[in-house]
């Protein structure tokens, strides 16, 4: 690919979005969590949604995600995002309202709110960032740590027989009537983050037409927490992550796949 | 026009919740206060006034239903009863941090634990004394009657919305379940978008047009930025004492004895304030309407006035640490009351007067002091 060719707007998937504020990320360098952040602010801008649209954060490495997006946002308790985003979306039937949440925040402490807000086809987007372990609190092990994967609290690996096997959030909630779209993608490669960024605007889109719930999971990598460096991560998370959360659409328009 | 109407204590809370322009309730059942969503979905609300009515999950996700459509700047309202507040209380936390106005409706029962679904006022310490994690006060109210239960409703917004933080109505089993007379107000009109956006567009996460970004958080990860968060909190807390104290007077004039109760316990007592005096025992009955702010300046008057207190509480004894408080060792102090969902009756509570406070005149040191617990 010539530089010309890189620079046409449809190649350019690293450029920063209007809606990025300039607030250095505090994610570690090679972390997946800033493409992705962009990436929401992107489609956010391309659909010229702005003053309509309300951002729920988390707990967890992206608590702090409203001091890099330039929208109103809430920061919610750990784990009740997707209730923070019932009580706005009931609110302001008009409004796009969407959590971005990471696996501890989405799949374990806050189960109830995720399944419950799925079920009942809240319009809202929820954006999940799998990275298969607990980032900010120091690289614990999170429901969707894979078999056998060393973490500080799994330090001789993922006994499934006792610690339980890592839960496929995406495909749980596929299966619920209120879910109306259901992805996986990834943000490691430019190919991964424009793909990415398509199911983000159609997740968007979705609410626009009141088509309820929009489930958009990320896998995405943790370099710090896995102990490797930004490259070895990327390809730890293609070789391992990836067979066992397969990326692409698992419902698209109240279809499973 | 004002409407007179028969009605319990949870319906006339719930139906002023409409009348008063409440844009959203989110609950989830629990005895002895679950009428107040049966009843809400009974009068389809959104048809009404467009209020949203929502079953959530749990009580968890209520109380973070609330803040998101808080943190939004609409009225929105939760309830629930002792074991399930337990379980708000994380988002109660969050909402008084991120300074949030809402109102939370406690319609106590009988605990620890799954305890009873009997009315009882255990909960005064969890409501007071923050319950919920870190530096921060609710704004408590406690009505004592089914007018109070309706009437308080509109109180709370105003509470809520002057000092942008979450207040608590603290009802019990007994005043949610019985059925009184009640005036009940004429309907208000609640604020459309457009307007709520122009009155709290200073904060309020409605979207961001060209003015900065709103953001809701709890959070300040440097401490110097936090300390100044809990010193703004304080401040609130230090105005609602001086500014939005609410207590009831009854018979203090010429008492030798008083009581101090609140909620359906100030029921009883008046009760037994009149048997007294029919006795020859002259008692006056301090009613805190709120208890936080707590009615520490009128009880320190007082005090030098009769010549002791007995704290009347549905509980084991937990106001009565306030009352000691503000009287400050001025004049004998003690608990009455019945627990466990048990009900006392205004001759149990004159007789405790008796033999507690008249019985025994003089202040006694701490050592010597019976047990608070009965």
């Amino acid at each position: 690919m010539e530089v010309l060719d890189i620079i046409k707007p449809e190649n350019q998937v690293f450029c920063k979005s209007k809606l990025m504020t300039d607030t250095p990320l505090s994610y570690c360098p090679g972390c997946g969590h800033g493409t992705a952040h962009n990436l929401v602010m992107e489609v956010i801008e391309e659909l010229g949604i702005t003053a309509d649209t309300i951002g729920v954060a988390p707990v967890g490495c992206s608590v702090l995600a409203y001091e890099f997006m330039n929208i109103d946002m809430s920061q919610a308790a750990h784990g009740r995002a997707p209730a923070v985003a019932t009580g706005i979306a009931r609110t302001w039937p008009e409004k796009y309202v969407f959590t971005y949440q990471g696996d501890g925040d989405l799949a374990a402490i806050g189960t109830a709110e995720t399944i419950h807000a799925c079920n009942r086809g809240e319009n809202i987007v929820i954006i999940f960032v799998n990275n298969g372990i607990y980032g900010m609190t120091g690289g614990q092990m999170a429901p969707t740590t894979l078999k056998g994967m060393r973490t500080s609290t799994s330090p001789y690996g993922r006994d499934v027989e006792t610690m339980g096997s890592p839960i496929k959030m995406t495909e749980l909630v596929a299966h619920l009537p209120g879910v109306y779209f259901a992805t996986r993608h990834a943000v490691h490669t430019h190919k991964h983050a424009r793909k990415a960024k398509k199911a983000i605007k159609k997740a968007f889109e979705n609410t626009r037409l009141k088509k309820g719930l929009s489930f958009v999971e990320i896998v995405s990598n943790c370099n710090s927490g896995w102990k490797m460096t930004p490259i070895e991560s990327n390809e730890w998370m293609a070789d391992n992550m990836f067979p066992y959360y397969q990326l692409g659409d698992i419902k698209v328009n109240g279809k499973l796949k | 026009m004002a409407e007179l109407k028969l009605m319990k204590g949870n319906e006339a809370l719930a139906e002023a919740a409409i009348r008063v322009g409440v844009d959203a309730y989110f609950g989830y059942p629990i005895t002895p206060q679950s009428e107040v969503i049966e009843y809400l979905m009974t009068q389809r609300p959104e048809e009404r006034t467009g209020m949203v009515v929502l079953q959530a999950e749990s009580e968890v996700a209520a109380i973070n239903m609330v803040y998101g459509a808080a943190s939004t700047g609409k009225r929105v309202m939760t309830s629930s009863s002792s074991p399930g507040i337990s379980l708000k209380l994380e988002g109660i936390s969050y909402l008084a941090g991120a300074e949030l106005p809402a109102v939370i409706v406690n319609v106590v029962r009988a605990g620890p634990g799954l305890g009873t679904i009997q009315p009882a006022q255990g909960d005064y310490f969890q409501s007071v004394k923050g319950g919920g994690h870190g530096d921060y006060k609710l704004y408590v109210l406690a009505p004592a009657s089914v007018q109070e239960m309706s009437d308080f409703v509109e109180d709370a917004y105003a509470i809520a919305y002057k000092y942008r933080a979450p207040v608590l109505i603290l009802s019990d089993g007994l005043i949610g379940q019985m059925m009184e007379k009640v005036v009940l107000k004429d309907q208000k009109e609640r604020l459309s978008d457009e307007e709520l956006i122009k009155k709290y567009d200073d904060w309020a996460t409605t979207g961001k047009t060209d003015r900065p970004r709103n953001v809701i958080t709890s959070l300040n990860l440097q401490p110097d930025k936090m300390e100044l968060r809990v010193r703004k909190l304080s401040k609130k807390y230090e105005q609602m004492e001086k500014e939005d104290l609410r207590y009831e007077k009854i018979n203090c004039d010429d008492a030798d004895y008083l009581f101090v109760a609140y909620g359906s316990s100030a029921r009883i007592a008046q009760k037994a304030v009149q048997l007294g005096r029919e006795k020859g025992i002259k008692i006056g009955l301090l009613r805190p309407i709120t208890l936080f702010p707590f009615p520490k300046p009128p009880l320190f008057e007082l005090a030098d006035q009769v010549k002791g207190i007995l704290s009347v509480e549905l509980s084991a004894g937990q106001m009565v640490e306030d009352v000691r408080l503000a009287v400050e060792h001025k004049v004998p102090v003690e608990h009455f009351g019945r627990s466990g969902g048990m009900i006392h009756t205004p001759e149990e509570i004159l007789e405790a007067l008796e033999e507690k406070i008249i019985k025994n005149g003089s202040i006694r040191h701490h050592k010597t002091r019976e047990s608070s617990i009965l």
